[in-house]
């Protein structure tokens, strides 16, 4: 072979393999990419409808009637006058659409005319609609009630939109009740649990069951979940629909994910610890509290993440558990015992989203509600991870091993 | 810059200066169906440092975890015949609580294994297991424990420091303290300096060497060399069997059993 001076034995030659892998580089990286712009849309389309109704032009900036009321009808007046002229081009536009449609692919010109006669209505129908929009007196329950008279309906427009007005307060509160009771449960059974596996039982067929069954457990549908909440709590025991039943349905769900995390959390303490704390004279159950869950709690927290994040967006486990779509007290009003805390239902903020979305029909006043409730929803679960998370922070820093 | 020790062991003499503290007498054991030991005789003097030496896999760890049963932890692993007794009571009986025994025997593994806790409560540990929450108390403990372990000048001002900052040899001599903060009468040692380098094995030697004044100490090692310069009694195994047991002089100068000869002179293992 002919010695070429740039041709030595390890030179980069174009070759097959070489295109293949950039090929192969290059799609690994561009399907991260997307998924990644497909989240950041995600939460950007949220982020960017809900600050509407959650944040405000004037101090304190935060919508606080919308964090704190309950869900109320919007009564909107609109100016008649306005009203009726958008109703009246959009006809027009209707109509000059059809005759576009109407005219076929031959008439190009006339087609032209057309078109720009709808964008010219189009933009008139925009210009009205700010108009509208400054105009309209939007009032919710509580303030239509005060008011000492209802505008002229001469002037206004009157439409009044279910669960449009007022906020959502009594569903923030019981989303947040129902996380963190369920959390509370799920936590102590799982870390119970997670101890027995890892610290006292014996590697057997027993061992391999136990394990097989709580994988399964975490396979199983949540709606499957909520209608056994439903047969067990809601109505063999029957507590009826009712904070406690949807605790108990939640926790089972967040169980499964809790107890694998905190078991390998436990697993992963050098043997060493149990073997030094024991040759010192301690009994099995001191070594494991003093010794080993200290240094584990850090894996334990995150396993609590994870369960919150289970745990806090399902709809179906509470639709039949916990939820109601409409209460008119919080939590803890109107109680004849105390006892009866745990066994009343409460509004919740999935379920809230399913039925101001589903059950009612959709427009611009219903879709500010969606989506200042979508943000709220996000904003409380990252809080309840981000507290979790700086917990596990400083669990680590004072337990580091 | 440490002395290497130089010290030879005082020589014991065969008739009892010490009485025996524990006796073992026919001893089989097995993990699950394979046994490890098989008939094992021997009297272990007390205030005396016996060592136990043989190739791998002849049973001397084995033997060791036996005395504070810490083979208990392993499912598979049981006693078949014989009996070991310390202080006249017979370990594996029923009646013999776990607890109160390994706090009369301690142990010091071969991975030192300092809890991730400050020096201080490394040492107060094995108090606090024990109810006892008086300040002043643990203090003199941890100050007596760290002074018996040679570790007191070094690590006074920064008692309340994380235990896995020191260095290896401290961290060994820092576990041989917390062994002794619970006042065992007797001293388990599992290859304590095969992770150390010279010049801390030589510090934890000197320690061996004080601290069988007051404790009796059974140390296993897997160089002859650590036995003959810190022991006076050894006890060569070999296959789970107890070859042959005397004092260190003989046994390295004038072994009886050819296998023992072998094995001292280099010729296997």
């Amino acid at each position: 072979m002919p010695a070429n001076p740039t041709q030595h034995p390890f030179s980069k030659r174009p070759s097959r393999r070489r295109q293949v892998e950039s090929i192969v580089t290059i799609f690994f990286r561009l399907t991260t990419y997307l998924i990644i712009l497909s989240a950041g849309y995600i939460f950007a389309n949220i982020v960017y409808n809900g600050s509407k109704a959650v944040f405000t032009t004037q101090a304190p900036f935060i919508n606080i009637d919308f964090l704190t009321q309950k869900p109320q009808t919007l009564h909107v007046y609109e100016p008649r006058e306005v009203y009726t002229e958008i109703e009246a081009t959009k006809v027009e536009i209707l109509k000059l659409k059809t005759q576009r449609r109407e005219l076929g692919s031959n008439d190009k010109s006339t087609a032209k005319t057309l078109s720009t006669s709808i964008e010219a209505l189009e933009s008139k129908v925009d210009a009205l609609d700010v108009e509208r929009k400054a105009g309209r007196l939007m009032y919710s329950d509580s303030e239509y009630r005060e008011l000492d008279s209802t505008p002229s309906e001469t002037n206004f427009v009157y439409n009044n939109y279910a669960y449009s007005g007022g906020g959502i307060g009594p569903a923030i509160i019981g989303t947040c009740l129902l996380v963190a009771g369920s959390i509370s449960i799920a936590l102590t059974l799982g870390v119970l649990c997670a101890v027995y596996l890892s610290e006292y039982s014996r590697p057997g067929r027993t061992l391999q069951l136990i394990r097989l069954s709580i994988l399964n457990l975490s396979g199983v549908p949540s709606i499957v979940f909520g209608l056994f909440g439903f047969g067990m709590f809601v109505l063999f025991f029957g507590w009826g629909v009712s904070m406690l039943a949807g605790w108990l349905t939640l926790a089972i769900m967040a169980l499964p994910v809790i107890i694998t995390a905190s078991e390998e959390s436990m697993r992963a303490i050098p043997k060493g610890f149990r073997e030094g704390s024991l040759a010192l004279g301690a009994s099995k159950w001191t070594t494991i509290r003093t010794n080993v869950l200290p240094y584990a709690l850090p894996g334990i927290l995150t396993s609590s993440i994870m369960g919150i994040a289970r745990v806090a967006g399902e709809t179906a486990p509470i639709m039949f558990t916990a939820a109601f779509a409409l209460r008119d007290q919080l939590p803890w009003e109107g109680l004849a015992k105390p006892t009866d805390f745990f066994f009343q239902g409460v509004m919740a903020l999935p379920y809230h989203i399913y039925v101001v979305s589903s059950k009612i029909p959709q427009n611009e006043y219903t879709r500010n509600m969606q989506y200042g409730a979508a943000f709220v929803f996000l904003f409380i679960v990252g809080f309840f991870a981000l507290s979790s998370i700086i917990l596990r922070v400083k669990i680590r820093k004072k337990y580091s091993w | 810059m440490a002395q290497i020790s130089t010290s030879t062991p005082t020589p014991v003499n065969s008739t009892n200066s010490h009485k025996p503290i524990i006796e073992i007498r026919n001893f089989d054991f097995a993990y699950g169906d394979s046994q490890a030991l098989f008939n094992v005789n021997m009297d272990i003097k007390e205030k005396e440092v016996t060592a136990f030496i043989g190739p791998s896999g002849c049973g001397k760890s084995t033997f060791l975890r036996c005395f504070n049963r810490m083979n208990d932890l392993i499912d598979i692993a049981r006693i078949k015949a014989g009996e070991i007794k310390i202080s006249g009571v017979n370990i594996y009986d029923e009646e013999v609580d776990v607890i109160e025994l390994r706090k009369h025997v301690g142990m010091v593994f071969q991975k030192s294994n300092p809890f991730p806790k400050s020096i201080y409560e490394n040492i107060a540990y094995g108090l606090r297991i024990q109810g006892i929450k008086n300040k002043n108390t643990i203090d003199q403990v941890v100050e007596e424990c760290l002074r018996s372990a040679a570790l007191w000048d070094e690590v006074k001002d920064r008692l309340n420091e994380s235990a896995l900052g020191m260095s290896g040899g401290q961290q060994q001599r820092l576990c041989i303290a917390r062994a002794l903060a619970v006042r065992p009468k007797i001293l388990l040692m599992d290859e304590p300096c095969s992770a150390l380098d010279p010049i801390a094995t030589a510090k934890v030697e000197e320690l061996i060497h004080e601290l069988k004044k007051e404790y009796t100490i059974i140390i296993v090692t897997h160089s002859m060399q650590q036995a003959a310069r810190v022991s006076d009694r050894t006890a060569f195994f070999y296959l789970g069997k107890l070859i042959e047991f005397g004092n260190t002089d003989q046994i390295f100068m004038n072994p009886k059993d050819p296998q023992t000869e072998a094995y001292v002179s280099g010729r296997f293992g």
